[in-house]
């Protein structure tokens, strides 16, 4: 039983680490903003969601339990937030934002 | 070479790099953020310091490690940052609203139309 | 051993290599967002260097609530950056002064190696001297019993600094309301995360404080969340921000460092020294100041994001 577990939080958190690593991967070379914020969405989502997952079997009791869980719960209230906020911007282009914000001058650097 | 002492020289580093940043950044933003690196570097210097002195806490059962005491003092520091960051930024946006200038130098800058003239005088002191 | 030093080293060449983009990056927002991972990043340092109350400061205070005051001053500052490119010094005073940097970070290098073998310590006792005041966090203790003048003068100093904000403001709007928030545009998203996060948030923020007696958090970690929530609140346009001459928003800035140092003058009666808590009540005393000077400590750094007053005029219309 303890193998099985120890087994699912190894293969949950290396797939939650893929997710990240293909998220990041998609936030640098995706062409423009709303691609990159899926690609980033994404890895939060699912990758940190896939982690945590990966984590409960380790935790001590059901509160650290529970406090996983508000943490994925937390960071995909906030994260689909931020990824609305950033799309809205995105689609309509802001001119006191434009020189920070515009696409290309991101972090897509090699 | 163990970890406290690879974070130590991190945290020289960091003091170096946010000093450069001071001196050569000209806008004020910058500086306030390199200023923030060196206060960063110190902190960590000073952490080093509490998890050499640590030991004896969990030694006795506490279970956290390190000197509780330079720790109790970059939680202050910590927060007196940032209300003097906070302070710091105020007065650059003022500065900025009333005389249309991010910069520290003592005389007024030339129009803004006129890059080329700016760029032949280098010497940007603050 | 050698795996942790490797993700130590990893660790440490990736907070310099941020340090590096903090500095040298063009455009000011770009250094900003730098420094905000730079920051989260410093906290992971703080854990591995066994110190989890400084990791929650950092990244609650020294990240989150310093990240947005320099996210928003990097937005508005941003039409002026050209101007200042042109005025950096010369190539050659940039070697010269990059050299004399150097110098000073092998200085304090050369300070880290050649630190004291058996390091000076208080450890053992702060160790000593944690039964007594009922606390079982030692920084706690520390911050509340044996070093609480540092903490009294800390919690006294934050509101020169707030009032050194307010005193920027032109004289038509002192006492009005602050205006240096971002608003954005009106988005249900924005509405929606203020409405459900701060529940949560004003939990979590009682939660470290109260924790903060045993455990690691503290009040300053607290007040931190709780002011975070506030801000959002105000960010988001859910309500207005107070008029700073409001007095019960006077009284509630004032009221912590009043009650610490009440309680504080009390000691010199009841246990024969300034700040010194009278025997078998230390416990509830330094729980009562934490409680107080939190919400004192948290109205304070909310304000302070908040900048200086922008008069009565609604937010949006400023500038």
């Amino acid at each position: 039983m303890r193998l099985a577990l120890d087994i699912l939080t190894i293969v949950a958190v290396s797939l939650g680490a893929i997710f990240f690593l293909a998220g990041t991967v998609g936030l640098l070379r995706f062409p423009d903003t709303l691609t990159r914020l899926h690609a980033l969405t994404k890895a939060d989502n699912l990758g940190l969601g896939l982690v945590v997952l990966g984590l409960l079997p380790q935790v001590s009791g059901p509160l650290s339990a529970l406090a996983l869980l508000a943490v994925w719960l937390l960071a995909l209230l906030s994260g689909s937030t931020v990824g609305q906020l950033l799309a809205g911007k995105a689609a309509v282009p802001d001119p006191d934002r434009a020189p920070t914000l515009t696409p290309g001058a991101g972090a897509s650097h090699d | 070479m163990n970890d406290p002492t690879l974070f130590g020289l991190c945290g020289a580093a960091l003091v170096g790099l946010g000093l450069y940043g001071l001196l050569c950044q000209p806008g004020a933003l910058r500086k306030i953020l390199a200023f923030n690196l060196i206060g960063s570097g110190v902190f960590l210097l000073f952490g080093v310091i509490a998890l050499r002195g640590g030991g004896v806490l969990a030694a006795a059962g506490r279970g956290i490690d390190g000197d509780p005491v330079p720790q109790a003092l970059i939680i202050t520091g910590l927060v007196v940052a940032f209300a003097a960051t906070s302070i710091a930024v105020a007065l650059l946006l003022r500065l900025a609203e009333t005389s249309g200038r991010t910069t520290l130098e003592n005389e007024a800058p030339p129009a803004p139309s006129l890059p080329g003239e700016r760029a032949s005088r280098p010497d940007g002191e603050s | 051993m050698t795996n942790a030093l490797i993700v130590d080293a990893a660790l440490a060449l990736l907070v310099l290599g941020l340090a590096l983009w903090v500095i040298a990056t063009r455009a000011a927002y770009r250094a900003v967002v730098g420094f905000v991972a730079y920051g989260l990043l410093m906290a992971i340092i703080w854990v591995r260097l066994a110190a989890v109350d400084v990791a929650m400061t950092e990244a609650a205070l020294g990240t989150g609530l310093t990240g947005l005051l320099l996210l928003g001053a990097a937005a508005r500052l941003a039409p002026y950056e050209t101007a200042e490119f042109d005025r950096r010094p010369g190539r050659g005073l940039r070697v010269l002064i990059g050299l004399l940097c150097a110098a000073v970070t092998l200085g304090l290098a050369a300070v880290v190696l050649l630190l004291p073998a058996p390091a000076p310590s208080l450890a053992s006792l702060v160790a000593d001297n944690l039964p007594p005041t009922g606390v079982g966090n030692p920084v706690t203790g520390v911050l509340l019993a044996h070093r609480a003048i540092d903490t009294l003068l800390e919690s006294v100093v934050l509101l020169p600094a707030l009032i050194g904000v307010w005193s920027v403001a032109a004289n038509p709007a002192w006492g009005g309301r602050p205006g240096s928030l971002p608003r954005p545009p009106a988005s249900s998203a924005l509405t929606l995360l203020a409405q459900v996060l701060p529940p949560f948030g004003i939990l979590v923020g009682i939660h470290l404080v109260w924790n903060g007696a045993d455990d690691p958090g503290g009040k300053f970690q607290g007040a931190t969340v709780l002011a975070a929530m506030w801000i959002l609140v105000l960010i988001a346009g859910l309500r207005e921000a107070p008029a700073l001459r409001e007095r019960r928003l006077r009284v509630l800035l004032v009221v912590g460092a009043l009650v610490f140092i009440g309680i504080g003058a009390s000691g010199i009666w009841l246990a024969g020294a300034f700040l010194a808590y009278p025997e078998g009540y230390a416990k509830p005393l330094i729980l009562a100041i934490e409680a107080v000077l939190t919400l004192s400590i948290a109205a304070t750094l909310g304000l302070l994001l908040a900048g200086p007053p922008a008069g009565d005029r609604p937010i949006g219309t400023t500038s």
